[in-house]
């Protein structure tokens, strides 16, 4: 039977997907080394700080999406109030940001869970509209507090300068601002890569398989989905804080229903439930847009096109179709 | 606050007229998805195409009415295509894809009409003929909101005999059951869903040109018209007609009832609705237990 199936794989196939095997048992130490040579290889260093940052994003979301097998509309929601949290706490009370990012995190992972017990309750199709209606509800509580600056949106997140044991960024420089991202992207990463290999990781997968023979197996899916959707917005909330420190801002449409669509796309386009997938979708998106934009006004055509020949054609993204096509060697 | 039982019967029939335009929202989107489905995010789009053809048809033939009357064909016409060409090879790869084919397009459809007709919002007069306000006894209310009324009970009532009295309609409630017994009886179920996605997308479009008298025509009108649309569905329950309007009703006159009470909570109010309906009945007011489980 198994020889029956077995493909005649060429022998270079066989070495790439070896290769291949081994950074990914080294996964996190190959995705930091991606990160340090990311703003070399880059036009300008703000670039790639918006790759990683909507990386983070999108591998937050990757997480609920392609991990566990929900579809959530609602992610700005996690974005904006990781951004909204760290950025009035350095601009309005004069927080340092060794506390403001684990706040806003905490923040984003506490309106995660006022939201997913609401949107778990729901099944199947429902929680990509109910998600997308909280966030919605969200944008319009944050729009309405004093201290997030309405319809201009929050100013003033100044912070210049970070000293660690005696060592100075100046984050001012765009290049010691990127290494400072860096750190905690990575750290971020090397949490994620600790989750997926929790018998935790193996339950939310088992979700997106087959939940019914998940609930059959005896595990408790809501629960399950509950701390998925958590986790998921932690993630997002970091990457909001980040985005707070690099904007020195934060701009109401971080919540907006266009930013959770985005990393929707940003995940699809790389590959949903990847490890590194999530930061090849935001560079494509983020290329896309530099490039396009430069000649016409109307990126977002562009975008939505590609968008929409990757769900019909290529469904895996790009590091998902790479990876498939060195593993079955085609 | 001059509290008045004039003041609050206005308010009650504002909230009717509002309402009106979700109901015919949200039983697009329910019928979409109670025959094939597909929840379609591209919904807000629609009606957002939808008033642009009015605009667009307004200025060509001088008459709001021909708007009204040739805007939501064209529009179900260019949903059919998109069903026929680009969510019809997705049918059976999951739940999300279709989903996300739609959020494409709409992502796509708000930025074709930007190039076109321009990043502004654009004004759309009231016609002349329905300008005014028209006495109903106790109060005066603008007559175009009443005759927003008046076509969304004569869309439903039409709707309602298309669906329970006609053989087609026929044919349409069964697939919404079980579309593989329609397909071993013979039936192109095929065909159906063409024609439901094409009747959705144009109910969409007609709320499209209905409201854009009352609040003018923008690319982006589409996105917050489909949050509504979406919280109206899961309150009323996904696939049922009745639940789509009662459910649009209910937040219609909330939203308008919190405008003159609490104004700060006018736009979260459907919010707590639907928080309020998971918590006590998560398959909607008027759904089935179990569907899509």
């Amino acid at each position: 039977m198994s020889s029956a199936l077995k493909r005649t794989v060429p022998a270079s196939a066989h070495k790439m997907d070896r290769w291949l095997q081994q950074v990914g048992l080294h996964r996190v130490a190959a995705t930091v080394l991606i990160f340090a040579c990311l703003p070399w290889v880059m036009p300008y260093p703000s670039l790639a700080i918006n790759i990683l940052i909507y990386g983070l994003y999108a591998v937050g979301f990757n997480l609920l999406f392609g991990y566990t097998g929900l579809l959530s509309f609602g992610h700005a929601a996690f974005l904006g109030v990781g951004a909204y949290t760290a950025g009035i706490l350095i601009a309005q009370h004069g927080a340092s940001w060794w506390w403001a990012i684990p706040a806003a995190v905490a923040m984003a992972a506490l309106v995660a869970l006022a939201m997913g017990l609401l949107a778990i309750r729901t099944r199947g199709i429902y929680f990509a509209m109910v998600t997308l209606a909280l966030s919605q509800c969200v944008y319009f509580i944050v729009y309405q507090l004093p201290a997030s600056g309405g319809e201009n949106g929050l100013r003033g997140v100044n912070l210049a300068e970070v000293s660690v044991a005696g060592l100075k960024l100046n984050l001012l420089d765009p290049m010691q601002k990127y290494y400072f991202v860096v750190v905690f992207v990575a750290a971020a990463m090397f949490v994620l890569s600790r989750i997926l290999a929790s018998p935790f990781g193996g339950v939310i997968e088992a979700v997106r398989e087959n939940e019914s023979r998940a609930r059959a197996c005896g595990f408790d899916i809501e629960r399950t989905k509950l701390l998925a959707f958590v986790l998921s917005a932690a993630f997002c909330g970091l990457a909001g804080a980040l985005n707070a420190i690099h904007l020195s801002s934060v701009p109401i449409e971080t919540l907006h229903y266009s930013t959770s669509g985005m990393v929707v796309m940003l995940c699809l386009l790389g590959g949903m439930g990847t490890y590194f997938g999530p930061f090849v979708g935001a560079a494509l998106f983020l290329g896309v847009q530099d490039l396009a934009s430069a000649y016409t006004e109307n990126w977002q055509l562009y975008v939505g096109a590609l968008f929409v020949l990757f769900v019909l054609f290529f469904p895996k993204g790009v590091w998902g179709s790479f990876l498939e096509r060195i593993r079955h060697g085609r | 606050m001059n509290l008045t039982v004039d003041l609050l019967a206005l308010q009650l029939f504002t909230g009717v007229a509002l309402g009106a335009i979700y109901v015919l929202l949200a039983v697009g989107l329910s019928l979409i998805f109670g025959m094939l489905t597909v929840v379609n995010f591209a919904h807000g789009a629609f009606f957002m195409l939808g008033a642009y053809a009015g605009v667009w048809l307004a200025d060509r033939t001088g008459s709001f009415w021909w708007a009204l009357l040739l805007a939501p064909p064209l529009v179900a016409a260019l949903g059919m295509l998109c069903e026929r060409w680009l969510i019809r090879p997705l049918y059976g790869r999951g739940i999300d894809y279709p989903l996300l084919l739609t959020f494409g397009l709409a992502y796509m459809m708000v930025e074709a009409v930007r190039m076109v007709f321009g990043k502004a919002a654009l004004p759309f007069d009231t016609p002349e003929a329905l300008q005014g306000a028209t006495s109903l006894g106790f109060t005066d209310f603008p007559t175009y909101r009443l005759f927003v009324i008046a076509v969304v009970v004569a869309l439903l009532l039409a709707l309602w005999l298309l669906i329970e009295k006609t053989p087609f309609g026929l044919i349409v409630r069964a697939g919404a059951r079980d579309p593989v017994i329609v397909r071993v009886l013979g039936v192109d179920v095929s065909r159906v869903w063409l024609v439901v996605f094409g009747v959705g997308t144009g109910i969409a479009a007609l709320a499209g040109v209905l409201s854009a008298p009352l609040q003018g025509v923008s690319p982006e009108m589409g996105t917050s018209v489909l949050t509504v649309a979406f919280v109206v569905t899961v309150v009323g329950g996904m696939g049922s007609l009745m639940g789509a309007v009662v459910a649009g009703l209910l937040i219609g006159i909330v939203e308008s009832m919190a405008v003159l009470f609490f104004p700060e909570a006018a736009k979260v109010s459907m919010f707590v609705i639907m928080a309020a309906v998971l918590l006590l009945r998560p398959q909607g007011l008027f759904g089935r237990a179990g569907l899509l489980a």
